[in-house]
C-alpha cells in the first residue's frame, strides 16, 4: 500500500492522519464530558444528552442569523457569543428538567433513562416543529473553515485545531469547578455520601440542579462547536449517544480522568483502524474491542467503586 | 390459597381475561388487517414479557432485548427466504436458487452458514438457540463479574448497535439495511393471504400463553422469589450461600429466548426482517411496553405492548406530525406518574372495587396486603 | 375525445390525451378541455371496488413524517401535494378531484409496510405516491404485489428491480451513473477515481456499475479505492487523508443524510478546495435539498449528476418552481427527487385517461408509452419497463446552493434497471 510514496508524504500523511486521531479525541471528549459530570457525579442516564447538545447547535444557528441580518461586520466572531449563549440555552433547559423531572427520580436511575428517553423524543419533535424537518446549514465564519499549512504537504483544518482549543479549554474549566471550587467540593461530598452531605449544611438539592445544568450546558458547546464538522438537524443529536454513553462507560463512569483517557483511547484505535480498514469495519471492530475490554474489565479503565 | 399453586386466584382471572381478549374479543371485533397488526404487537409482548422477568423480577435492565428479537427474527427470515428463492422463481439472476439479495452483491454460492436454514427443523431450532446463546455469552461475562444495574443497559445498548453495523455492512449475507424481505411461502404455504395471517395470529396467541404459564412458573417458583431477594438485596442473597450469578445468566436467557420466538413470529406475520428490529430505537421502546404494562407483570407486559403500539399507529393515523410528542409524554408520565404501570393501576383502583362490587365484603378481598402488588 | 384513446390502447398515448393531461404547466397558453364525470359512469371506470366516487377518487401518500427520513422526504411530500392541486383546479381525473390520504412512514420499513397495507386494504386507494428510500420500497413491494396497488417511486435508486406494481419516476442507476462518468473522462480527462459512499445497498450498487464502467469502458482509467462509512457517521479525516495518499482525479461521493454534511465541511476544512478541482468532487446523492444542510459554501466547486436541477430554465421548470414556491414559501429549494415526485401525480392523470378507467390492472397496460411534455425536467416518456426515459446532466454546485448545468445528454437515455455486464 505505501511502496508507491516517498519518505516525506508518508511522513505527512501520517503526521495528518495522527492530527485526525487528535481531532476525533477532541469531538469525543467534548460530547463525553457533560455525560460525564451527569452520569459520573450523579448516577443520572441522560438519554436527552445529544439533544441538549443540537439545542446548542441550533442557538449556534439563530445567532449566526442574526448577525448576518444585524450585525454583519461582527459575522467573524459571533461563534464565541454564540457558544456562551448555547451554555446558557442548554443550561436553563437542564435546570427546568432537573427541577421538574430529575430530581423525583434520584432513587431510580433506571427511570431516568426512560424519562429522558421520553423528553428526547419531545425534544426533536420540537425542533421539527420549529426549525423544519430538514437540517439546517449554519454558516461559519471563513477564517474557522479554511485550513494552515504546515509545511508543503501537511495541512491542518482549522476547525480542528479550533475544537482541540474548546476540548482542552472545557476540560480545564471542569478541573478546575470539580476540584478547585466548592461548588467541586460539594459535588463530590454529595456523590460520595449524600446523606452525610447534606447532615453538614450542604445544600444537596440546589448542588444537584446545577449540576445537571452545567452537565447540559457543556452538553450544549459541544453542540454549537459540532456546527463546524457535522450536521444540524432534528435528530441529529441521536448519532453521538451511543459513542458518548461508551466513552464514559469505558473510561469508568465517577472519573473525569477516565472520561478523557477513554475518549483518547477509542479515538486513537478507531482512526488507526479507519486508515487501514474500510470505514464500517473499523466501527465495528473499536466497538468489539471495547465491549471485550468492557467484558474482562467492566468496572473501565479509571474507577472508584463499582461492585454493589 | 397454597402458596406453591402456579395461579393466585386474581392471577388466574387475569390469564382468562386476556385469553379472553386475544381469542375471543380482538378477532371479533377487528378485520384481517387489524388484527394482523394486533397479531404483530403481541410478537413485542413476548419481548415485554421477558423484560418483565429479567428486569421487573430481577433488576437486570437489558437495552439490546432487540437484538434477540432480531436474531429470531433472522433465523426465520432465512428459513423463509431460501424457501422462496427457489431455482425457478430467481430465474433471472446470474446465480439462480440464491437469495437476490446475494445475487445483488455477486455472491455466486449460498455461503456455508446459511445451508442448515434449509431445514425447518434447524430453522426452529436456531430461533430459540442462537439468542440463547448470545444470551449466555453475554451474562457469563457481565454477571460473573457482577456487573449490573446502569452499566449493563449501557453495553447491552451497544451490542445492539454492533449489531446492526454488521448487519448492514454484511448486505450480501444479511440483506443489509433492506433486510430480508419477499417472504412468501412455509412450506408450500402461503402465508401472505388473508386466511394465514389469521391462522398465524392464532398460533401467536398459543405460543404467547405457552410463554406467559412458562413465565408465571419461573415467577411462582422459588426462583422467581430468589430473583426478587436478588433485586432488592442482592448481597444478602448471596451471602446465603446462593449462586447469584446463575440465576442471572439464566433468566437472561430465558428473556431472549421469549424474545426470540418473537422475532420469528414476527417475521412470519409481516413478511420480513429488517435491522431497524435490531437497533437501540427498538429496544428502547421495547423497554417502554414492558414499563407502561407494569414492569412487575407479566400480563401487564403484554396489554403494555398493545396498547403503546395501537396508540402509535392511531396517533401517526390521525396526527402523523405530533405522535412523537405524545409518545415522549407517555414515556415520561409513565415514569413519573404510574411507575407500575397499567398492573399498578389495576391493581391499586381497578381490582379493589372491581372486587367490592363483586363480593360486597371489601374486608376479605380488597386488602392490598393480598394483592400482587408490584414493589418499588 | 378520450373515448377514442380508450378505444386505442395500443397506438401510444395520443396527443390530445396528452394536451388534456399534461399541459398544467402551460395552463396560462390554453385552457385544456374538461374531462366531465358524467362521461364517466364511475360503475364503469372502477370496476375494482376503489375509493372512487362520482367526484372524487382518492389516492394515497406515503413518506417519513417523521425520523432521520423526514428531512430528505418533506420536498416529496410538497411536489405531490402541489401536483395534486394543480390537477384538481384544472377539473382533476376523469372528472373527478384527487383527494389524498397521508400516512407517515416514519423512516422505519415495517411501518412502511403496514401503512401500505392500511392504504391498499383498508382505504382502496387508487394509487399511492410514495417511499423514498430503497428499504421503504422493498418493504412495500410485496404488499403492492400481493393487493395489486400502484406505486409512484419518486428517488434515483439502484435498479435491479422491475416491479408491475411500481413506476420509478426517478433514474436507475446506470441512466444517472455512466453519463456522468463519461463526462468527467473526457471533459476532465479523469482517470483514477476514488469511491465513497454510505454503507447500504444504493452508495454499494452504484460504485459497483461506477468500478465495472471505468474499468472497463473508460480508457486506461482506474479505481484507486473504495470505502464504506456507517449510515449517519460523522469524522471523515482518515478517509480525507487516504484520499490524500491516493491522490485521485476524482472523488466519487455516494454519501447521504448526516453523514453528507460532515463530509462536506470536513473536505473543505482539511484544504481541499473543491472550486482547483484537484480533485474533482463528483456526487450522485447531493441534490440542492442536501445542500441547504451542508452550506453552499462548503460545496462549492463540486459537480452533481442527476436528471434535474432546480436552475433550469425552460418554461416548463420555471412555471413549477414558481408554483412551488408560492405553494410553499419563497425559501424552499426543489431537488432532483422532489420533481421526480411531482411527475407521479401526472403520469398517474395521463395513463388514467389514456385508459379510461381507474383500475390498476387496465391503467399499468395504459402506463408504457406515457410522454410528458409538461415535465419540469423537460420531457420524459414511460418505458416498458417501468422506469423513465431522461436526460442525464450535470451540474457545478454555486456558493448560493444552486447548480449550474455544465453539460446534459443529446438524447434521453434509455432505463436499463438489469445491466448487461454491470452485474
Amino acid at each position: 500500500m505505501f511502496a508507491d510514496y516517498s519518505m516525506s508524504e508518508l511522513g505527512a500523511i501520517f503526521a495528518m492522519q495522527g492530527f485526525a486521531g487528535l481531532i476525533l479525541f477532541s469531538v469525543f471528549v467534548l460530547m463525553a464530558l457533560g455525560l460525564a459530570i451527569i452520569f459520573g457525579q450523579m448516577g443520572v442516564i441522560n438519554m436527552a444528552h445529544g439533544e441538549f447538545m443540537i439545542l446548542g447547535a441550533y442557538v449556534t444557528y439563530l445567532v449566526s442569523n442574526f448577525f448576518a441580518a444585524y450585525l454583519p461586520g461582527l459575522f467573524s466572531a459571533y461563534f464565541f457569543l454564540a457558544m456562551i449563549l448555547a451554555f446558557i440555552a442548554s443550561g436553563a433547559l437542564g435546570l427546568f428538567i432537573e427541577w421538574s423531572m430529575i430530581r423525583h427520580l434520584y432513587k431510580r436511575p433506571l427511570d431516568t433513562l426512560l424519562a429522558t428517553w421520553g423528553l428526547s423524543l419531545i425534544l426533536q419533535q420540537i425542533y421539527r416543529s420549529v426549525f423544519g424537518a430538514r437540517e439546517v446549514g449554519v454558516s461559519i465564519p471563513d477564517w474557522m473553515m479554511g485550513s494552515m499549512p504546515v509545511t508543503d504537504l501537511i495541512e491542518i483544518p482549522i476547525n480542528g485545531i479550533f475544537v482541540m482549543v474548546l476540548a482542552v479549554g472545557i476540560s480545564l474549566a471542569v478541573y478546575v469547578m470539580m476540584f478547585r471550587s466548592g461548588w467541586g467540593k460539594q459535588v463530590r461530598a454529595i456523590n460520595q455520601n449524600r446523606v452525610m452531605a447534606g447532615a453538614v449544611g450542604i445544600n444537596t438539592e440546589w448542588t444537584d440542579r446545577l449540576t445537571f445544568g452545567i452537565g447540559c450546558g457543556v452538553a450544549g458547546v459541544a453542540g454549537s462547536a459540532f456546527t463546524m464538522i457535522g450536521s444540524t438537524g432534528p435528530t441529529a443529536g441521536q448519532l453521538y449517544i451511543v459513542d458518548t454513553f461508551l466513552v464514559v462507560v469505558f473510561g469508568g463512569a465517577a472519573s473525569l480522568l477516565g472520561t478523557i483517557a477513554s475518549a483518547f483511547s477509542i479515538s486513537q484505535a478507531q482512526s488507526i483502524m479507519e486508515f487501514f480498514l474500510s470505514g464500517s469495519m473499523a466501527k465495528v471492530l473499536t466497538l468489539l474491542i471495547i465491549v471485550g475490554i468492557l467484558m474482562i474489565r467492566p468496572q473501565g479503565l479509571f474507577a472508584m467503586k463499582l461492585r454493589k | 390459597m397454597k402458596a406453591n399453586a402456579l395461579f393466585t386466584r386474581s392471577e388466574m382471572i387475569g390469564f382468562a381475561i386476556l385469553a379472553c381478549v386475544i381469542f375471543l374479543l380482538l378477532p371479533a371485533v377487528l378485520d384481517t388487517f387489524r388484527l394482523n397488526l394486533f397479531g404483530k404487537y403481541l410478537t413485542y409482548s413476548f419481548v415485554a414479557i421477558g423484560l418483565a422477568l429479567c428486569w421487573g423480577a430481577g433488576g437486570i435492565l437489558s437495552l439490546g432485548q432487540g437484538v434477540f428479537f432480531g436474531l429470531g427474527g433472522y433465523c426465520m427470515a432465512m428459513f423463509l427466504k431460501l424457501e422462496a428463492s427457489t431455482p425457478e422463481n430467481t430465474a433471472i439472476q446470474s446465480t439462480p436458487g440464491i437469495p437476490d439479495f446475494m445475487d445483488w452483491n455477486q455472491l455466486t454460492a449460498l455461503p456455508w452458514w446459511w445451508e442448515p436454514f434449509h431445514s425447518l427443523g434447524f430453522a426452529m431450532f436456531a430461533v430459540v438457540a442462537v439468542p440463547v446463546v448470545f444470551a449466555f455469552i453475554i451474562g457469563v461475562a457481565m454477571f460473573r463479574r457482577r456487573v449490573g444495574g446502569v452499566y449493563f443497559a449501557i453495553i447491552t445498548q451497544a451490542f445492539a448497535a454492533i449489531l446492526t453495523i454488521l448487519i448492514i455492512g454484511q448486505q450480501g449475507f444479511t440483506g443489509g439495511v433492506n433486510g430480508i424481505t419477499d417472504l412468501r411461502t412455509l412450506l408450500g404455504w402461503d402465508i401472505r393471504t388473508d386466511e394465514a395471517k389469521e391462522t398465524l395470529y392464532y398460533v401467536n396467541g398459543i405460543l404467547l400463553f405457552a410463554v406467559l404459564f412458562a413465565a408465571q412458573f419461573v415467577r411462582r417458583s422459588k426462583l422467581g422469589r430468589l430473583l426478587i431477594a436478588m433485586r432488592d438485596q442482592e448481597d444478602r442473597v448471596r451471602f446465603s450461600g446462593y449462586d447469584v450469578a446463575s440465576f442471572k445468566i439464566f433468566i437472561f436467557c430465558l428473556g431472549a429466548a421469549f424474545a426470540g420466538i418473537g422475532g420469528a413470529m414476527f417475521t412470519l406475520q409481516v413478511g420480513f426482517m429488517s435491522p431497524t428490529l435490531v437497533g437501540i430505537v427498538p429496544s428502547i421502546e421495547m423497554v417502554i411496553f414492558c414499563a407502561v404494562g407494569g414492569r412487575m407483570s407479566i400480563l401487564g407486559a403484554v396489554y403494555g405492548a398493545l396498547l403503546v403500539n395501537w396508540a402509535k399507529t392511531t396517533f401517526s393515523e390521525s396526527f402523523p406530525e405530533l405522535w412523537l410528542l405524545g409518545l415522549g409524554g407517555l414515556f415520561i408520565a409513565v415514569v413519573m406518574a404510574f411507575p407500575n404501570g397499567l398492573a399498578g393501576i389495576w391493581s391499586e383502583k381497578v381490582e379493589p372495587r372491581l372486587l367490592k362490587l363483586i363480593k360486597k365484603s371489601p374486608a376479605q378481598a380488597a386488602s392490598p396486603a393480598q394483592q400482587s402488588t408490584p414493589a418499588e | 375525445m378520450t373515448d377514442e384513446t380508450s378505444k386505442k390502447p395500443n397506438t401510444g398515448v395520443s396527443r390530445r390525451a396528452m394536451l388534456a393531461g399534461g399541459t398544467a404547466l402551460t395552463a396560462s397558453l390554453f385552457l385544456p378541455k374538461q374531462l366531465k364525470a358524467a362521461d364517466y359512469p364511475t360503475s364503469e371506470v372502477n370496476t375494482t371496488g376503489l375509493a372512487v366516487t362520482d367526484d372524487t377518487v382518492t389516492i394515497g401518500i406515503l413518506h417519513s413524517i417523521t425520523g432521520t427520513m423526514a428531512i430528505s422526504e418533506t420536498g416529496s411530500v410538497q411536489a405531490e401535494k402541489l401536483a395534486i392541486e394543480q390537477i384538481n383546479a384544472q377539473g382533476g381525473i376523469l372528472g373527478r378531484k384527487i383527494e389524498y390520504i397521508q400516512e407517515d412512514g416514519g423512516s422505519d420499513w415495517p411501518t412502511f409496510a403496514e401503512k401500505a397495507k392500511k392504504l391498499l386494504v383498508n382505504d382502496k386507494v387508487a394509487s399511492v405516491m410514495g417511499c423514498w428510500t430503497s428499504a421503504s420500497r422493498k418493504a412495500v413491494l410485496p404488499v403492492f404485489e400481493q393487493y395489486n396497488g400502484f406505486l409512484y417511486y419518486p428517488t434515483f435508486y439502484e435498479g435491479l428491480e422491475q416491479s408491475p406494481n411500481v413506476i420509478y419516476t426517478g433514474q436507475e442507476a446506470t441512466q444517472q451513473i455512466i453519463a456522468g462518468l463519461d463526462w468527467v473522462a473526457k471533459e476532465k480527462g479523469a482517470k483514477s477515481f476514488y469511491l465513497l459512499g454510505s454503507d447500504y445497498i444504493w452508495p454499494r450498487t452504484s460504485n459497483k456499475i461506477a468500478r465495472k464502467h471505468i474499468e472497463n469502458y473508460l480508457d486506461g482509467a482506474k479505481v484507486v479505492g473504495e470505502e464504506y462509512y456507517p449510515l449517519g457517521h460523522t469524522q471523515f479525516n482518515s478517509v480525507i487523508n487516504k484520499i490524500r495518499l491516493k491522490k485521485p482525479d476524482v472523488i466519487y461521493a455516494i454519501v447521504v443524510g448526516g453523514s453528507n454534511v460532515a463530509f462536506y465541511k470536513q473536505l473543505k476544512a482539511a484544504g481541499i478546495d473543491m472550486t482547483k478541482e484537484s480533485p474533482i468532487v463528483l456526487t450522485i446523492s447531493v441534490t440542492e435539498d442536501e445542500i441547504r444542510g451542508i452550506g453552499g459554501e462548503n460545496i462549492e466547486g463540486a459537480y452533481a449528476c442527476m436528471k434535474y436541477f432546480q436552475s433550469l430554465t425552460n418554461d416548463n421548470n420555471q412555471e413549477f418552481v414558481k408554483s412551488f414556491k408560492e405553494m410553499w414559501g419563497d425559501d424552499m429549494v426543489i431537488g432532483d427527487v422532489t420533481q421526480a415526485a411531482y411527475l407521479g401525480p401526472w403520469l398517474w392523470k395521463a395513463a388514467v385517461e389514456k385508459a379510461g378507467s381507474f383500475d390498476v390492472d387496465k391503467v399499468r397496460a395504459a402506463t408504457p408509452g406515457i410522454e410528458l411534455t409538461s415535465a419540469p425536467e423537460g420531457y420524459v416518456k414511460v418505458h416498458d419497463n417501468h422506469h423513465l426515459w431522461s436526460k442525464t446532466r450535470v451540474g457545478l454546485a454555486k456558493a448560493d446552493g444552486q447548480y449550474d448545468v455544465v453539460f446534459e445528454t443529446a438524447d434521453l437515455v434509455e432505463p436499463d434497471p438489469f445491466p448487461e455486464g454491470y452485474q
